[in-house]
């Protein structure tokens, strides 16, 4: 069977070219196709990777804004709250304050009113005295020669004055 | 683009062969007697076997084929080469050399010798089959290199053009018939063997499928083709056979001692099997392309047998042919992506047998 009897010079130019064929193949074709489709393979890997990242970078980011609008929120409301407390304390001291130094202006023009009606008296009594030592000694010139009962004259009269 | 340029291709050389081209008419002389009966047998095995020209086509009773070189070497008469026109189809003896008509060298360049005895020299012509081998390999080194040029400028660009067709293939070599059976580990080693065999069997089985040049030349369904490819796959299983894998053979486990010991059945009927996993691959590449070469022929030939009964019954039985024919086409477009796939995924397999470890033997017998 002819058909079946390996022919030489057909295996011979088989068996060169195709060890020819397999050598630059292997160096000059797969090489680069099979190291392009890994690294391509890699890359799409790698960028659904670092997209699968960003997204949760992004909702880590919007949570995390979130939570920054809430907390500047509740600032606020506490640094309004703050600010009433301290609006309402000022002037409930501010009041405190005011009475207490109106108190102690009336206090010190009490004192002085004192002082001077005091003041004012001595004043009267001592010109009331003169006054009196004046008429007295008026009087007592028309009236009385005798200087001691005089005196005892002046001095009931100046005991029945009854000061305030 | 990429297509206008393979034509181009083709055709400077197919005006490189037509200044080969030789029309003979000298068989006209026939003419005067009775046409021949037509041989069925004859005309299928001329288009399956190799030859020494390409024959091209014929009209009337002249031949149009491609003339080849014969290179011979005889232990006789020392290297001889001239071009295979001289030969005259066959009909003609040129320097004491001619093509064997009959006997046991029949359809082989022979010497003859003074004496009138045959001596086959060695025989290292290009013939069709070997031109066809070295264009299919001129053209799959064409279609690779440039395909790598591509990739390796951008590797993220996208496939295009016959780059689109290709990728999905390799891919599949790949992730389906390569790193399954190798495993992750061991799959990248063998990955360039394994993708130039499939794509080596897959475009010559194409090009057979191809009615006229450069197509058309049965390589693949030549044993001495598959016989090469087969001892690829034998020698690179051999050279990575591990300590495992011999042992397996010498001392197969799981088989009771007295089928190895007296006599060593086993290791005989496991050496053996060493030997018959390439002959398998060979004979059922070689028989799957050839046989559907001589069913498609077949159906042709139908028509020129019932054109010798009736030219009426010829024509009806034309329509039935060629129908079958295209149908037989199509099922050898099949036939070359299976074959070329089975032939790539069993030597996959016989790798991963030479490298497997003790282990999985219990999963795998």
């Amino acid at each position: 069977m002819g058909l079946l009897m390996p022919d030489f010079g057909l295996f011979f130019w088989m068996l060169l070219s195709f060890s020819c064929l397999l050598l630059i193949m292997k160096r000059f074709a797969w090489g680069p196709i099979l190291k392009a489709l890994s690294e391509r393979e890699n890359s799409i890997e790698e960028a659904l990777k670092s997209a699968e990242l960003a997204k949760e970078e992004m909702t880590r980011l919007q949570t995390g804004n979130e939570k920054i609008l809430k907390d500047a929120i509740l600032e606020r409301e506490k640094i309004v709250k703050e600010a009433r407390d301290l609006k309402e304390s000022i002037i409930r001291d501010a009041k405190v304050e005011a009475i207490v130094e109106a108190n102690k202006v009336l206090e010190n023009a009490r004192a002085a009113i004192e002082f001077e009606r005091i003041a004012a008296i001595a004043d009267i009594k001592n010109l009331i005295a003169n006054f009196s030592v004046e008429i007295a000694g008026k009087i007592l010139k028309e009236k009385l020669g005798d200087e001691k009962l005089q005196k005892e004259l002046v001095k009931d009269y100046i005991d029945q004055i009854n000061i305030n | 683009m990429r297509v206008t340029k393979l034509f181009t291709l083709l055709l400077i050389l197919l005006m490189v062969c037509s200044s080969l081209l030789r029309a003979n008419d000298e068989t006209t002389g026939k003419n005067s007697e009775a046409p021949e009966k037509f041989n069925v047998g004859k005309l299928i095995f001329e288009h399956i076997k190799d030859g020494y020209e390409w024959h091209i086509f014929k009209v009337g009773q002249t031949h149009v084929s491609i003339q080849l070189p014969v290179l011979v070497y005889s232990t006789h008469s020392g290297f001889h080469a001239f071009m295979s026109g001289n030969f005259h189809h066959g009909e003609e003896m040129y320097d004491n050399f001619k093509i064997a008509k009959e006997g046991k060298y029949e359809g082989k360049v022979v010497e003859i010798l003074a004496d009138g005895s045959e001596l086959k020299p060695w025989d290292f012509s290009i013939t069709k089959n070997v031109t066809s081998l070295l264009l299919s390999i001129v053209f799959i080194l064409w279609v690779f290199l440039s395909i790598a040029k591509r990739y390796s400028e951008n590797y993220a660009r996208a496939p295009k053009g016959i780059q689109s067709f290709i990728e999905p293939v390799i891919l599949f070599i790949r992730d389906d018939i390569a790193r399954p059976s190798l495993g992750a580990k061991n799959y990248e080693r063998f990955l360039p063997f394994l993708l130039t065999i499939f794509f080596f069997i897959f475009i010559n089985n194409l090009l057979g499928l191809v009615p006229f040049f450069p197509g058309g030349a049965n390589l693949t369904g030549n044993i001495s083709v598959t016989l090469v490819l087969a001892l690829f796959t034998f020698t690179i299983t051999t050279i990575n056979g591990t300590s495992d894998y011999w042992m397996h053979i010498i001392n197969a486990p799981g088989i009771p001692w007295w089928l190895k010991l007296p006599f060593p059945l086993m290791p005989i009927v496991e050496l053996l099997g060493v030997f018959t996993k390439p002959f398998v691959l060979t004979i059922r590449l070689f028989a799957n392309i050839t046989a559907g070469h001589i069913v498609a022929l077949a159906f042709y030939c139908l028509i020129f047998i019932f054109a010798e009964f009736s030219s009426v019954a010829s024509v009806g039985v034309s329509v039935i042919s060629v129908a079958f024919t295209i149908f037989m086409s199509i099922l050898e477009l099949l036939v070359a992506f299976i074959q070329a796939y089975v032939f790539t995924l069993l030597s996959a397999i016989y790798f991963s047998m030479a490298l497997e470890k003790h282990e999985k033997h219990a999963e795998l017998h």
